[in-house]
């Protein structure tokens, strides 16, 4: 009787061990590239509960950034668990105003924890941290480079292997490589930049390429009417309506990539994002460069962030940290770098033997990296979706020839400094 | 107690109807009374603020114009179109199954694949329409990122995608009218136009005021093509009221303001929907 007592209570205590010890990580995030990438992340989530027992990996597929977002927070106000998620690098203010997430850095403790958060690209930081506090842990990050194809420009005369290295010879070797028929229409244009879904973000580009940053590091302030911000939007103005070597008005960013495989424009400007399916698809021999100078080069980073919610336990917090340090491990960057024109988030990864054999077969594979140096965030400031849309729409307008390029970026700040007001 | 049967009888249908229609009706009314709350500054009662905040906001004002013309681009060119398709494909004419099946194809697609479709139609350079043009000799034109031509393309991308469907009901009442009529026309030495003009359309009223009420409601609820096709840009050139609230909602994350704007909508169908049925109502003839 005794014997069997001491049976059962070893099973009552070994089940209440193994329920103890048993934490559940449930994460969302979003996809926005191509591919059959679900499959890679619940690959990375089995490995990850192989090599840790004891902890579970639910991830769940959540669309879009907006989707996964919107996702996330309901599920967190209906007291579902979720206590991590890949989320927009821009939603950070947004997190912060609801109080759902807390720093990396309250989890990350250990010398060693202190370490790994210092080994990613500091451009990859900007967007996550706030008041010295790292909210966003870098994962599916994308930036902006410049595709050119070689066989146009050799055929205009120029040299194939040499990109445009600032916005003077752009504008001189788009205007070479315009071909028209016999009739007078354009056959082929010279540079295209896409405004339509993203036009905030190139916009980026163009402004820090001419030194200036669009918003301030505590997200409580634009920089849309300063005059060589003005400039800059003159200059994107101007590539169409001055120099004729793009189409005037906006250009679609979902058909571009097609544009330029089909040879209708000989450069485009477009994430990194892009690289695996224009390799896939081109006919002709492409190059990838670094965007061209102003005063200066520069490309504003962008994609998602891995977020710590607030409403968790330590226990998972502890397995939170531990795994997304397992998901941007350098092999793993590595890898998730290759499967998807992503780029891989810290040196170290760069530095594996897989990525290194990579760049050798496949140079523009390592552009990106190189431009990182350049680098500035993505526009984020609170409030963002309106204080993004108000300069998408000052672009678009100027683009289409609506409005001055002055006027348009004007309104736009006064408009956002009245929206941001509340927050300084 | 006799009630018990039908109440039963009638519960399910109830709780969704409360569940999914009138209770967010009722919750939107009032949440479009109260300020948008985050944790740090939670909801406030602020009375007719954002109805305020409405009439000062241009994009609204420009969505609303822009959704009045998409919808005097749409319905009245799409009905016309159904009604001949209609006329057409009653008459006896070799393969009509087939011609009327590739009529109705449009209806069936998804509005999203549909998009994806017309967005490589208008694509310049590459695109149908501008390989399409230049065997004409004319140049290649941006048509959905220049504000002048943005709208047209929409509408006409919603009149292929609807007509089609309208048709399918013009079709169902042509053929519950009576061939006995046409013959006495016939007898008489009506004129074909005379015959459609004084007995055909008439006897289609209450068709014409379903599809007329359908039409005009999708007109300001169908914005899947956005989405695919321009985000409402360039500048808002193509914004509708739809999108504009569900950016509002889901981007701007001001749920108060959302919640107005879909007041605003909500009262504008409702108030166009009982203006259609009291004015169409006098010219039609139900048998």
């Amino acid at each position: 009787m005794r014997s069997i007592l001491a049976v059962l209570t070893a099973a009552l205590l070994g089940l209440a061990q193994a329920a103890w010890a048993q934490v559940e990580l449930t994460f969302y995030y979003p996809i926005a590239v191509g591919g059959p990438l679900t499959k890679v992340i619940d690959g990375y989530a089995a490995e990850f509960e192989k090599a840790n027992p004891g902890v579970k990996v639910k991830p769940i597929y959540a669309g879009n950034y907006d989707d996964a977002r919107i996702k996330a927070l309901a599920a967190l106000k209906a007291g579902q668990p979720a206590q991590i998620s890949v989320l927009f690098s821009i939603d950070v203010y947004e997190l912060l105003e609801q109080d759902v997430i807390v720093p990396w850095d309250d989890v990350a403790t250990s010398a060693d924890d202190k370490a790994w958060l210092k080994g990613f690209y500091p451009a990859l930081m900007m967007n996550g941290t706030y008041k010295d506090k790292v909210y966003g842990i870098p994962f599916q990050r994308s930036t902006i480079v410049m595709y050119w194809n070689k066989d146009a420009f050799k055929e205009a005369g120029l040299d194939p292997e040499k990109a445009p290295a600032n916005w003077t010879e752009m504008t001189q070797f788009a205007q070479k490589l315009v071909k028209k028929d016999a009739g007078g229409n354009v056959q082929r244009w010279g540079v295209m930049v896409p405004s339509t879904g993203y036009a905030y973000w190139m916009f980026q580009a163009f402004a820090r390429q001419n030194g200036q940053d669009l918003m301030n590091r505590d997200g409580n302030q634009t920089n849309y009417a300063h005059p060589d911000v003005i400039a800059a939007l003159q200059y994107w103005r101007d590539l169409g309506a001055k120099h004729k070597v793009m189409p005037e008005g906006t250009v679609e960013w979902g058909t571009l990539r097609q544009a330029f495989t089909e040879g209708k424009t000989a450069m485009m400007w477009h994430t990194t994002g892009n690289l695996t399916a224009v390799k896939d698809t081109a006919k002709f021999p492409f190059g990838v460069a670094m965007l061209p100078a102003s005063k200066q080069r520069g490309s504003p980073t962008g994609g998602g962030n891995f977020y710590l919610f607030k409403k968790t336990t330590p226990e998972e917090r502890k397995a939170a940290l531990a795994f997304v340090k397992f998901m941007t491990a350098p092999e793993r960057a590595a890898d998730w770098s290759m499967a998807t024109g992503y780029v891989a988030t810290s040196p170290a990864a760069y530095d594996t033997a897989k990525l290194k054999a990579y760049a050798a077969t496949f140079p523009p594979a390592v552009v990106a990296r190189d431009q990182f140096q350049y680098a500035t965030p993505e526009l984020s400031t609170f409030q963002t979706g309106r204080v993004r849309k108000l300069l998408d729409d000052a672009i678009q307008a100027s683009l289409t020839g609506q409005k001055q390029p002055a006027d348009a970026l004007k309104a736009a700040q006064a408009e956002a400094d009245r929206l941001l007001k509340p927050y300084r | 107690m006799r009630n018990v049967h039908g109440w039963l009888l009638l519960t399910p249908a109830a709780i969704l109807l409360v569940g999914f229609t009138h209770y967010p009706a009722v919750a939107t009314l009032l949440d479009s009374f109260f300020s948008t709350g985050t944790v740090v500054r939670p909801t406030r009662f602020v009375g007719l603020a954002n109805y305020a905040a409405l009439g000062d906001d241009p994009i609204f004002w420009q969505v609303l114009r822009n959704n009045v013309a998409f919808a005097l681009g749409t319905i009245p060119t799409s009905i016309a179109i159904a009604l001949l398709m209609a006329i057409w494909v009653n008459d006896r004419l070799p393969a009509r199954a087939l011609v009327r099946m590739s009529y109705f194809t449009p209806t069936i697609l998804p509005m999203v694949a549909v998009a994806n479709l017309w967005l490589f139609f208008y694509t310049p350079q590459i695109g149908l329409l501008d390989k399409f043009t230049a065997l004409f000799g004319a140049s290649s034109h941006n048509w959905l990122g220049d504000p002048a031509t943005v709208m047209g393309c929409l509408a006409l991308m919603t009149v292929w995608k609807e007509a089609g469907f309208f048709m399918i009901f013009y079709l169902a009442a042509l053929q519950s009218l009576s061939p006995e009529l046409e013959e006495a026309a016939k007898v008489e030495g009506a004129s074909r136009w005379y015959y459609f003009r004084r007995v055909t359309f008439p006897l289609l009223m209450p068709t014409t005021l379903f599809v007329l009420v359908n039409a005009t409601i999708n007109s300001f609820k169908l914005v899947d093509h956005l989405f695919i096709l321009t985000k409402g840009g360039p500048d808002n050139a193509s914004n509708l009221l739809l999108y504009y609230i569900y950016q509002v909602a889901f981007s701007f994350f001001d749920t108060a303001y959302a919640s107005a704007l879909t007041v605003v909508l909500l009262a504008m169908l409702a108030g166009l929907a009982i203006v259609q049925f009291q004015l169409v109502e006098k010219r039609v003839h139900y048998r």
